[in-house]
């Protein structure tokens, strides 16, 4: 964990072309999750900083692309951009950031525009993303602001497309409008989300935990919930849980 | 049973609650219940599983009945929730292997190879695994599509009282799972999909062994079609039963068998192929009826298309390496088989430990350490025997999964589980319930 001040005064990250790439999330110094120990190898200066991938400038490429370098991304963002315009809403004002990373596109959604957004993605003849294939949540303890995610993948089997939904919330206010109304297949998954990383989806039927027992405290998948377990006993060593284990960071 | 005294043990149990007074049956007292019933207006609510013969695994259904007919049905699930995808979290790349393998356990090659293109995604190699390497993991996919709905049958058949279905799909998937368990040393929960690769070669005489079951299995499925196709009683339970049309399909995110029973040939083998599967020669099954008599027709016809499949795959099998050259990623082991089971060959442990320093670090510090995967996100699919099996990994640049998130095609398929039973009879949720096919260990994880 580091504070802004010191991530301002780090260098951006750089590939090995020397191009800058994406945003730096958190600082890591040291190796081997040891600290205040008196060390003599050098690997405790270690700094390494997490970036990851930055917001993508025009053309974004994709699948089926033409010479300059445009491809199918840049059409699902215009067929977008459209079709948010004529439901009387601004594109930038909906979408936070565009995302080009492996292959794959991630619009980053503003989570009061999210049902509007997914709607239009639906039901625009150009666009027709009629497949959610469910919500997967992640937890990102170091964005202030911004712990909770929520992520959707979409399909789109009319014209052959996928592309991701990213929505974020705060730890302190972790609502998300809900979008089982859009997508009903989402009823389970927004529920295992909650159960999971205890992101309320607002306006979902009956939300409540699927997989975790009813009266389970606390929400498994997030970062500051322990995986528990023992030590166990091999050939007379003492083996940590995996959680205390050596980790490399 | 200490209160057995006062009460006798056919009496149903009843207590007064907020809702009215509520009957808890546990057997033999059903006469009085419907009596009980008859007199007031009661919901009579059964609760079938989780330790129920039919239900297809630890599935609990909660079916509100009127007579024979299921008014309402919901779904308890969670029963098989084993925490992998957190367990993830602790272990390195490759280790992750091990746990996905054991989440759908029908269908254990194919959760390997969705987790293992996932991390190739994420490490930028998907072009560099061996053409060996993909052809073997089709291979092996195909034959564990065959199985997989072997099983499918088997239990669908045992759960409407069709016993040989049950006693020959078993005696038929344990051929291909000698086949597995001579390739990779186990009949399930194999690991032996990588990332950038596989763990090892096939062992000699492996090619004849599947060539040998490709012989054999054709006229096995052609027993199946004997036993059920014109089986009246088959037919009667099945067609008709489970609808779900297309509009339905697509809006609770159904994929594989079911989707494909409302005529919609919707297979990522073809739309979004991946391990090469574009240049393989196969058909996409479908049907049009949107029962469970359909989806049983696709399942045979999926069999015979895999089949055709994996003789493709036999005929391409050239030699080659089975995992990247990249030695930052590529396990630096080479497995023999030994007296007390598969482990490190001994020409590989002579040497690291008398040879080569060098190979003892490297070896040392990939097993422990494990490779580092740059920062970043991403989404692999592949078409598993129930449908859409989508990876969401997620990586922060470290030596383990920053998250895993595993779309389960079981999972949201058996969504569609009260939308093809309201209103049907109670007989016939066992029908459609099979029809989903889904496997409790990938829908709890």
């Amino acid at each position: 964990m580091s504070t802004p001040e010191e991530k301002a005064q780090l260098p951006t990250p750089r590939d090995i072309h020397g191009e800058p790439v994406g945003e730096t999330v958190e600082v890591r110094h040291g190796m081997f999750g040891a600290a205040g120990s008196g060390d003599t190898s050098g690997y405790g200066k270690l700094v390494r900083t997490v970036a990851f991938p930055g917001p993508a400038a025009r053309p974004y490429g994709g699948p089926r692309g033409t010479a300059d370098g445009e491809g199918e991304f840049d059409l699902v963002a215009d067929e977008l951009s459209g079709a948010l315009a004529e439901a009387g809403i601004e594109f930038d004002q909906a979408i936070e950031k565009v995302v080009v990373d492996r292959g794959e596109i991630t619009f980053h959604v503003r989570r009061e525009s999210l049902p509007r957004v997914a709607l239009t993605l639906r039901n625009d003849p150009a666009l027709r993303f009629e497949l959610c294939t469910g919500v997967s949540g992640t937890h990102y303890p170091q964005e202030a602001g911004r712990e909770l995610h929520a992520v959707y993948h979409l399909r789109s089997i009319t014209h052959n497309r996928a592309l991701r939904l990213e929505v974020s919330a705060p730890d302190a206010d972790p609502h998300v409008p809900s979008l089982v109304s859009v997508y009903p297949a989402l009823d389970w998954h927004e529920r295992e989300t909650y159960d999971f990383f205890g992101l309320i989806f607002d306006g979902h039927p009956a939300l409540t935990r699927i997989l975790m027992p009813d009266d389970w405290p606390g929400h498994p998948q997030r970062k500051d919930y322990p995986l528990g377990g023992v030590p166990v006993e091999y050939k007379g060593a003492q083996i940590p849980p995996p959680d205390q284990r050596r980790s490399y960071n | 049973m200490s209160d057995q005294t006062t009460t006798p043990p056919s009496a149903a149990y009843a207590r007064e609650t907020t809702e009215g007074r509520v009957y808890t049956v546990t057997g033999s007292d059903w006469d009085e219940v419907v009596q009980a019933a008859a007199d007031a207006e009661e919901r009579i609510v059964v609760n079938m599983g989780p330790q129920h013969p039919s239900t297809h695994g630890v599935l609990r259904l909660i079916l509100e009945i009127d007579g024979e007919s299921v008014t309402e049905a919901r779904c308890g699930i969670g029963y098989l929730h084993t925490g992998i995808e957190k367990n993830l979290e602790f272990r390195t790349w490759t280790q992750g292997v091990t746990f996905v393998t054991r989440m759908d356990y029908l269908m254990p090659l194919h959760n390997e190879t969705a987790y293992c293109l996932a991390v190739e995604k994420l490490l930028g190699i998907t072009d560099q695994v061996p053409e060996r390497a993909q052809v073997i993991r089709v291979l092996l996919m195909e034959l564990n599509r065959i199985s997989s709905h072997m099983v499918c049958l088997a239990t669908g058949g045992m759960e409407i009282g069709a016993l040989t279905v049950m006693t020959f799909g078993f005696r038929d998937r344990e051929l291909i799972l000698d086949v597995f368990e001579m390739i990779t040393g186990l009949r399930m929960n194999h690991a032996y999909i990588r990332p950038g690769g596989l763990a090892q070669d096939l062992p000699p005489g492996a090619v004849d062994k599947i060539r040998e079951l490709v012989d054999i299995l054709p006229g096995r499925v052609r027993e199946y079609e004997l036993l059920l196709n014109d089986n009246a009683i088959f037919k009667g339970r099945t067609q008709g039963i489970g609808y779900l049309d297309l509009a339905g399909c697509m809006a609770l995110g159904l994929t594989g068998p079911v989707l494909r029973s409302t005529g919609l040939p919707h297979d990522l083998r073809k739309t979004q192929p991946y391990c090469g599967y574009e240049t393989y020669e196969f058909d996409v099954a479908t049907a049009d009826s949107c029962d469970s008599w359909g989806r049983y027709l696709i399942r045979i016809e999926e069999m015979k298309q895999s089949l055709r499949i994996v003789e493709q795959c036999l005929d391409r099998l050239a030699p080659g390496p089975v995992m990247v050259a990249d030695k930052k990623i590529a396990w630096p082991a080479q497995l023999a088989l030994g007296t007390d089971g598969l482990g490190n060959s001994p020409a590989h442990i002579k040497n690291i430990m008398g040879t080569s320093m060098e190979s003892l670090i490297h070896h040392f510090k990939l097993v422990t350490e494990g490779f580092r995967v740059p920062p970043g996100q991403v989404y692999s699919a592949i078409e598993s025997p129930r449908g859409e099996l989508g990876v969401h990994a997620v990586s922060d640049g470290g030596t383990r999964p920053y998250r895993v998130h595993f779309r389960d095609p079981s999972f949201n398929n058996l969504q569609a589980m009260a939308a093809m039973c309201e209103g049907g009879q109670v007989a016939d949720v066992i029908v459609a319930v099979a029809g989903i096919d889904p496997v409790m260990g990938g829908v709890d994880r």
